[in-house]
C-alpha cells in the first residue's frame, strides 16, 4: 500500500510538486488558474445542457455567491448570521428598480447593487460587532424579518406584497455572436443570466480564496480561534468584524442581484426566514469554511427538491406527498450529515483524504513528501473547515 | 531529450493548436438566415395533452388552494377516462411553489423547458403569478383562466396575449357589492377591511364607485402579520354597521375572533374569496384552539358574494356532476367548493380544447377563446368576457347571505365590467346545464 503510494509519487513528482509550489508561494497565480478552468467548465456546462438546465444553474449560482460569502463570515470569522436572506432581498429591490430605469449597464447595476448591500452590510455590521456567538444571530434574525416588512411599508416604490417584476436585460449581440461561435448554440435569456450568475461567482469565489490566504484572512481566523490572543497580537476586533461582515454582506448583494434576474421579480415572500435557513443548512452540510463546501451545498439546495419530488411522483405518490417529499428528505440529509460527518461534506472528506496522505508520508519516503504535505501535516487539525482554499 | 525542442516553438505550436481547435469547434459564425422552427403544438402527442399549474401544496396557504389541483385532476381523470378530447388524454402537471414567488420561477421554468407543457391551466396566486406571467407570454405558452381575480390577467391582452383570467375579478366584485350597500343599507356607516394588494385595492375601487360617501374607515392589513387587533378596533372605534371584508380565508377567522374578543357586531360582508363557511369555519377552530367549535354557524348572517354553485346546494346539476366525478375519480376526502372551482375550470380548458380543433396549436387555443369565449356555456353564473380586447373571466355574481353554512341568493345574478360599465340583471348563465355526458361537446372554430 506504502509502496504504490510512494511509486505513483514518484512517477510525476515534476506537475504535482511545482503545482504544491505555486499555491505556496503565489496563491494569486493558482488561484487564478482554477478560476480558469472553472470558467471552462462553465461554459461547457452550459452550452451542454438544454434551457432547464441553464435556468438551474442560474438558481444554483445565486446560491453559491450568497453561501460563499457567509461560509467565510461563519468559517473564518465566527459570526453566525441568520440575515443573509434579507441582504439577498436588498441587492435584489436594488437591482429590480435599476433595472426598471433601463440606463445603466447590467455589470453596472449588478456592481452597484453589491455596493448598496455593502453599505447596508456596514450599518448592521457596525453594531453587530459587539455581539457575541449567539446576540449576533438574534440580532440578523431581526433583519431578516424586519427587511421583508419594510417593502411593505413602502408599497408605493417597493410593489408591496405583490413585489417588484425585473425586466431582465436582452442579451447583447456580441455576447451571443461570441458564444455562437465557439458553439454553434444560441443565447437564450436564460443561459445569458446563467452566464451572469457564474462569472460573478468565478470573480466573488476568487477573490474571497484570495482574502482568505492573506493577512485579512489570517486575522479573520486569529479572531475566531481566540479574541484575546487576537487583540494581544495587535488585531484591532471590531474592525475586523466588521469587514468580514461587510465582505459578506457584499456577496449577498451579489447573489441577490443574480436571484432578481434569474426569478424574475423581487417580492417579500421570495426572502424570508426559510432563505436564510436554508442558506446557513446549505453551507453547513457542503462543509463550513470552505469555498468548494459552499458550491457543494448551493447545488444540494438547487437540485435535490426537484429531484426528490419526480421521484416521489415516480414511485405513485400524490402531487400533496410528493411535494412533502423534498423538505423532508433535505432535512434526513442534514440530520444524517450532522451525525455522521460533523465537519460537512468537504470538511470530512479533506479530512479523510489528509489521514491518508499523512499515513503514506509516514510509512514511506517523507524526504519525498513535497513541501505543501509537510506543512499541512505540521498544522493541527483541530478545525476541519478552518483553511478556505 | 526535452531540449530538442525549444521551449518558444513549444508555446506558439500549443497556442496555434488550442486557436485551430477553438475556432473548429464551433460554428465559426452565423449562417445566413434561420428556418423558422414552429414550436406550436409543444405538449401535443397524438394521443396526450400535457398541461401544468403551479399551487401552494405546503406552507401558509396551502389549507384550501392545495385541494384545487386535487379537483381539476379528478375531472381530467372523468374526461379521459370516457375517452379524453379528440382521442387525446390530458395529462395534468401540479407543482408546488409554497406561495413563494422564487419557487414558482423555478417550477414554472420546469413546467415549460423541461415537461414541455401545452398550457398553464389554473396557476394560482397573484404575487406568485407575477413573477411567470412575462415569461410565459415571452416563450408563447397559453396561460389560461389564472386563480386569481386581479385585473392584471385579462385587461391588457396586447401586452399579455397568452394570458386568460377566469374567475370575477375584484373590482368587479367590489361594484356588486357597493351597489347592494347602496340600494338596501344607503344610511349605514361602511367599514373597509382590506389585504393590503391588488385584491384589496381593486375591490375597494370597484366599492368606492358606489358608496364612496358613505365609507368612514378603511383598515387595512398584510398578509402573514397574524394579528389584526388593532383594524378590527379601528372599525369597532368608528362605530360602523356593515364592514366589507376583502380577505382571505385564514384573515376571514381572525377578524371574526377579534371582533368576537371586542363585542364588535357589525354586519360582515366577505368576498367571495374569503368567505367559504367549511374553510372559514375549521380554520376559527383551529385558531381559537377549540374554543369555538362550531365555527361555520358563527358566520350565519354574514353576507358574501357568489358565481359558482358550491356543495351547500346538492340539488344544483353542476354539483350532481362535480359530485359525480368526485365519487368516481377522486382521491381522499370529501367534496369542497375548492375541489368544484378546479373541477369548473378543468371543464372550461376541456372547452378551449375542443375549440381548438382536432389539431390545436398554442396559438390555436388562444385564438378560439377570443373566439367563442364568451359564448361558452359552464358551470358559472355568467358568461365569460373573452374577447380580443379583454381576456377577462366571469363577468357577473350574485350576493348571498350565509345561513347554517348554506348561501341564500339576495340578487339575480348581476353582471357588468371593470370600469365605469353599468350592473344588469341577468339570469341567463346561471340556466346553464351540463350535458348528460358530463363532458362538454364544443365545436371547433373556424
Amino acid at each position: 500500500m506504502a509502496q504504490t503510494t510512494t511509486a505513483q509519487r514518484s512517477g510525476k513528482p515534476g506537475l504535482r510538486a511545482r503545482l504544491g509550489r505555486l499555491h505556496q508561494e503565489s496563491p494569486l497565480a493558482s488561484h487564478l488558474l482554477v478560476a480558469l478552468g472553472g470558467l471552462v467548465a462553465v461554459v461547457l456546462a452550459l452550452e451542454m445542457t438544454d434551457e432547464f438546465v441553464n435556468s438551474q444553474l442560474a438558481t444554483m449560482a445565486y446560491f453559491g455567491i450568497a453561501a460563499g460569502g457567509l461560509t467565510v463570515l461563519t468559517g473564518l470569522n465566527g459570526q453566525l448570521s441568520l440575515g443573509h436572506g434579507a441582504l439577498m432581498a436588498v441587492g435584489a429591490y436594488a437591482t429590480a428598480l435599476l433595472l426598471e430605469d433601463q440606463q445603466l449597464p447590467v455589470l453596472a447595476i449588478m456592481l452597484l447593487a453589491t455596493l448598496l448591500t455593502a453599505v447596508v452590510g456596514v450599518v448592521v455590521g457596525v453594531p453587530a460587532a459587539r455581539l457575541h456567538g449567539p446576540y449576533i444571530a438574534g440580532a440578523t434574525l431581526a433583519l431578516a424579518v424586519a427587511v421583508p416588512g419594510i417593502a411593505l411599508f413602502f408599497s408605493d416604490s417597493l410593489g408591496g406584497e405583490q413585489g417588484l417584476p425585473v425586466s431582465v436585460p436582452d442579451v447583447p449581440g456580441w455576447f451571443s455572436d461570441v458564444v455562437f461561435f465557439l458553439s454553434a448554440n444560441e443565447t437564450s435569456t436564460s443561459k445569458y443570466v446563467a452566464y451572469l450568475g457564474w462569472g460573478s461567482v468565478l470573480l466573488t469565489f476568487l477573490l474571497l480564496a484570495n482574502l482568505a490566504r492573506s493577512r485579512v484572512g489570517r486575522t479573520w481566523r486569529a479572531v475566531r480561534d481566540d479574541e484575546v490572543a487576537a487583540e494581544l497580537a495587535g488585531i484591532r476586533l471590531g474592525r475586523t468584524r466588521v469587514l468580514a461582515f461587510v465582505v459578506s454582506a457584499a456577496c449577498a448583494g451579489l447573489a441577490g442581484a443574480v436571484l432578481a434576474m434569474v426569478v424574475r421579480i423581487a417580492a417579500p415572500s421570495g426572502f424570508t426566514l426559510t432563505l436564510s435557513l436554508g442558506l446557513l443548512t446549505g453551507v453547513v452540510l457542503g462543509g463550513l469554511g470552505t469555498l468548494s463546501g459552499a458550491l457543494i451545498g448551493a447545488a444540494l439546495l438547487t437540485f435535490l427538491p426537484p429531484l426528490f419530488t419526480d421521484i416521489g411522483l415516480g414511485a405513485g405518490l400524490s402531487d400533496l406527498q410528493a411535494a412533502e417529499l423534498a423538505p423532508l428528505v433535505y432535512g434526513l440529509t442534514l440530520v444524517f450529515v450532522i451525525l455522521l460527518a460533523p465537519a460537512g461534506i468537504v470538511g470530512t472528506l479533506r479530512e479523510r483524504w489528509r489521514r491518508r496522505r499523512d499515513r503514506g508520508a509516514d510509512d514511506g519516503a517523507p524526504e519525498h513528501s513535497p513541501p505543501a504535505a509537510s506543512s499541512s501535516a505540521a498544522r493541527p487539525h483541530n478545525h476541519p473547515g478552518g483553511n478556505s482554499d | 531529450m526535452t531540449r530538442g525542442i525549444p521551449r518558444r516553438v513549444a508555446v506558439a505550436v500549443s497556442v496555434l493548436t488550442v486557436g485551430a481547435l477553438v475556432a473548429s469547434c464551433g460554428a465559426g459564425g452565423r449562417p445566413e438566415g434561420e428556418g423558422e422552427s414552429s414550436a406550436s403544438d409543444v405538449g401535443v402527442t397524438e394521443n396526450s395533452v400535457k398541461v401544468g399549474a403551479h399551487f401552494p401544496l405546503t406552507g401558509v396557504a396551502a389549507p384550501g388552494y392545495s385541494e384545487i389541483p386535487t379537483g381539476a385532476r379528478a375531472y381530467f381523470d372523468f374526461v379521459n377516462a370516457n375517452g379524453g378530447v379528440d382521442g387525446r388524454r390530458i395529462r395534468y402537471i401540479v407543482k408546488d411553489d409554497a406561495y413563494n414567488p422564487t419557487n414558482t420561477s423555478q417550477v414554472t421554468n420546469e413546467l415549460v423547458l423541461q415537461d414541455e407543457i401545452f398550457a398553464m391551466v389554473g396557476g394560482l396566486g397573484t404575487p406568485t403569478h407575477s413573477a411567470v406571467v412575462d415569461f410565459l407570454n415571452q416563450e408563447e405558452v397559453p396561460d389560461l383562466f389564472v386563480s386569481s381575480g386581479s385585473l392584471q390577467w385579462g385587461d391588457d391582452p396586447e401586452a399579455k396575449p397568452y394570458t386568460f383570467g377566469w374567475q370575477p375579478d375584484y373590482e368587479l366584485e367590489g361594484k356588486v357589492i357597493g351597489q347592494w350597500v347602496a340600494q338596501n343599507m344607503p344610511d349605514a356607516r361602511v367599514g373597509l377591511f382590506l389585504q393590503d394588494d391588488d385584491f384589496g385595492e381593486d375591490g375597494e375601487k370597484g366599492v368606492r364607485r358606489y358608496i364612496d360617501d358613505q365609507i368612514v374607515a378603511v383598515e387595512r392589513y398584510t398578509s402573514g402579520n397574524t394579528d389584526v387587533a388593532p383594524q378590527v378596533a379601528g372599525l369597532a372605534a368608528a362605530n360602523v354597521d356593515i364592514v366589507l371584508g376583502f380577505t382571505t380565508p385564514s384573515y376571514t377567522a381572525l377578524s371574526q375572533l377579534v371582533a368576537l374578543k371586542l363585542n364588535f357586531k357589525p354586519q360582515w360582508f366577505y368576498s367571495n374569496v374569503g368567505s367559504d363557511p367549511a374553510l372559514v369555519g375549521s380554520l376559527l377552530a383551529q385558531f381559537s384552539e377549540g374554543a369555538v367549535r362550531d365555527g361555520g354557524s358563527l358566520l350565519d348572517g354574514v353576507l358574501t358574494t357568489e358565481y359558482l354553485a358550491g356543495v351547500d346546494a346538492p340539488d344544483d346539476p353542476w354539483v350532481q356532476l362535480w359530485q359525480r366525478v368526485w365519487d368516481q375519480h377522486g382521491g381522499e376526502g370529501q367534496l369542497t367548493n375548492y375541489r368544484i372551482y378546479g373541477m369548473a375550470q378543468a371543464y372550461t380548458f376541456v372547452q378551449a380544447l375542443q375549440a381548438a380543433g382536432p389539431n390545436p396549436t398554442r396559438d390555436g387555443i388562444v385564438n378560439a377563446l377570443e373566439q367563442i369565449g364568451s359564448e361558452l356555456e359552464g358551470p358559472p353564473l355568467a358568461a365569460y368576457r373573452y374577447s380580443e380586447n379583454s381576456h377577462m373571466g366571469v363577468e357577473g355574481l350574485q350576493v348571498s347571505r350565509l345561513e347554517g353554512g348554506a348561501a341564500e341568493p339576495l340578487t339575480p345574478v348581476l353582471v357588468s365590467d371593470i370600469g365605469d360599465a353599468p350592473i344588469e340583471e341577468d339570469d341567463s348563465g346561471a340556466q346553464d346545464t351540463p350535458p348528460e355526458s358530463g363532458i362538454p361537446e364544443v365545436e371547433p372554430v373556424g
